[in-house]
């Protein structure tokens, strides 16, 4: 809700205004998952801020399994040329090499997902070396706080993608702010210790807490799957969202896709909101998180 | 003051709302058409702008938008807002006010890799610079449109009239000179219409 002051610490002036100020571009927006030309068009024409282009969204990936890599670069060139708002595109936590093949062709934000099969177990993509901003999931404030720290230019909460339950992605909003309130009025001592267990330098972490927010945009994502759902997130605090399986695993994709730009703009206005959801058709097919083998928990993936 | 109106259906119009209220000015985010009523200037901002196009028009504010624009309100638009203020948008063509005598271009400086901050020219303080993201770029201009500042040539400050229109984002900077100059805008233009107002001015400086 502010200026960005240019000392963000870890960042140059130089990245705060570029790489962060794109991702200041799409707040009140909704960025949805593509998987070729035709379903970008149709996302453009709903009034998308911009695409993420992957080669199967969320709900597919999961019911595939496998191990799901950054999409061809065939298809992405497609969607950039198909479309005029920013091209994303996914790759794997960790494949550093897969994200300089995104730079290389140019995709306007590279997501280091968890949706995709994690290459590096131990290391995310040292961001800070792209000049392409990085958006980077998390379920708390220290996840979202590592990210950052790694140089991410905007965060998203992880949800339980292709679940369409929005509830992972209520639980990690909550823990992301509740996390940020914690720091208020923290002494110095207890700031040192609550960074070393966050892994991240101390000046960070006071940032934060004398800011009362992330110094980056801070979207949701994972398990949106109806205009309610992403007016709920915008309330919780999100200033953007991301919906992957919701909309075209939805049976009138055009239609649920133009209802979703529209609930996010409106969200706090719930006469509004009822309007909109009027008559959508069937919302994608949900699945209970609870019911998901531990191992199938794309959440846990690049902590 | 009456406040100035930022149209708030996507983009980083929260950033506007901030660079004008750390000039003391107070701020209306704009969704619907009830919300225009008594406004001191307009701002629109950076973001997308075929998105905010769509918007527009679902949310019923095209046709009053326009009337509003034409109002002599100051007006300063940003990026996505320039784009929508031009009398012909190319690549791709879309719809727009057509308030500014310009033909400009979507993303003509590149996708985000070619992203940046640039130095200008012209009738700013020397050395003053400004961030491009994924800007448009004013290809012909009216003679009617003043330019204010050049990025290598090409203009990128430009005036008609009551509207100040960039292809960059003054907002994303702490005192940039162009929010500067649409707050004297704002200023004079209320003190003009309100008589009252600069005495009131002067007692609260006292």
């Amino acid at each position: 809700m502010t200026t960005h002051s240019p000392e963000i610490p870890g960042f140059t002036a130089e990245e705060v205004r570029s790489k962060i100020g794109f991702c200041e571009q799409l707040k009140g927006g909704v960025i949805m998952d593509v998987t070729d030309a035709e379903q970008a068009a149709i996302a453009q024409e709903a009034g998308a801020a911009a695409v993420m282009a992957l080669e199967r969204v969320p709900s597919d990936i999961r019911k595939d399994g496998g191990v799901a890599r950054a999409s061809d670069p065939e298809m992405i060139q497609a969607i950039q040329e198909q479309v005029s708002i920013p091209v994303m595109a996914k790759v794997r936590i960790g494949h550093f090499v897969e994200a300089q093949l995104l730079e290389a062709l140019e995709v306007d934000c590279i997501d280091e997902s968890e949706v995709l099969t994690p290459a590096d177990e131990q290391f995310h993509v040292a961001k800070r070396g792209f000049k392409t901003p990085f958006v980077c999931g998390c379920r708390d404030l220290g996840e979202a706080l590592r990210r950052i720290h790694e140089g991410a230019a905007m965060i998203r909460t992880k949800g339980e993608a292709g679940t369409g339950n929005v509830v992972e992605a209520v639980r990690h909003m909550r823990a992301v702010s509740s996390g940020i309130a914690a720091l208020r009025g923290m002494d110095e001592r207890s700031r040192e210790k609550q960074a070393t267990e966050y892994r991240v330098p101390v000046e960070l972490l006071t940032w934060v807490a004398e800011s009362q927010r992330l110094p980056v945009p801070n979207f949701s994502a994972g398990g949106v799957a109806t205009p309610a759902d992403a007016a709920l997130m915008m309330q919780l605090g999100a200033e953007s969202v991301f919906v992957g399986s919701g909309i075209f695993k939805s049976s009138d994709p055009a239609r649920m896709a133009r209802a979703i730009v529209r609930a996010v703009t409106n969200f706090q206005d719930p006469k509004e909101l009822a309007e909109i959801s009027k008559g959508l058709g069937k919302a994608m097919p949900g699945l209970d998180v609870g019911s998901l083998p531990e191992d199938q928990l794309l959440a846990r993936r690049g902590i | 003051m009456k406040p100035v109106g930022i149209l708030a259906l996507q983009g980083d119009f929260a950033e506007h709302g901030a660079a004008m209220r750390a000039h003391g000015i107070p701020v209306r985010e704009l969704r619907v058409p009830a919300d225009l009523e008594g406004l001191s200037g307009l701002i629109l901002p950076g973001g997308e702008s075929s998105t905010m196009l769509k918007l527009l028009r679902i949310q019923g504010l095209q046709v009053p938008m326009q009337a509003l624009l034409e109002s002599g309100l100051p007006v300063l638009a940003t990026c996505a807002g320039l784009i929508l203020l031009a009398r012909e948008v190319i690549e791709p063509s879309q719809e727009s006010f057509g308030l500014l005598d310009i033909k400009v271009c979507r993303n003509g400086y590149g996708r985000q890799i070619c992203s940046g901050t640039f130095e200008l020219s012209g009738e700013l303080p020397a050395g003053t610079r400004a961030v491009f993201i994924r800007a448009p770029r004013v290809l012909e201009h009216g003679p009617e449109v003043e330019i204010l500042a050049r990025r290598d040539g090409d203009p990128v400050l430009l005036r008609r009239g009551p509207i100040l229109a960039a292809c960059f984002h003054p907002e994303l900077e702490e005192n940039h000179p162009v929010t500067a100059m649409f707050v004297a805008m704002l200023r004079a233009r209320a003190e003009s219409e309100s008589p009252q107002e600069p005495g009131a001015h002067q007692a609260e400086m006292a």
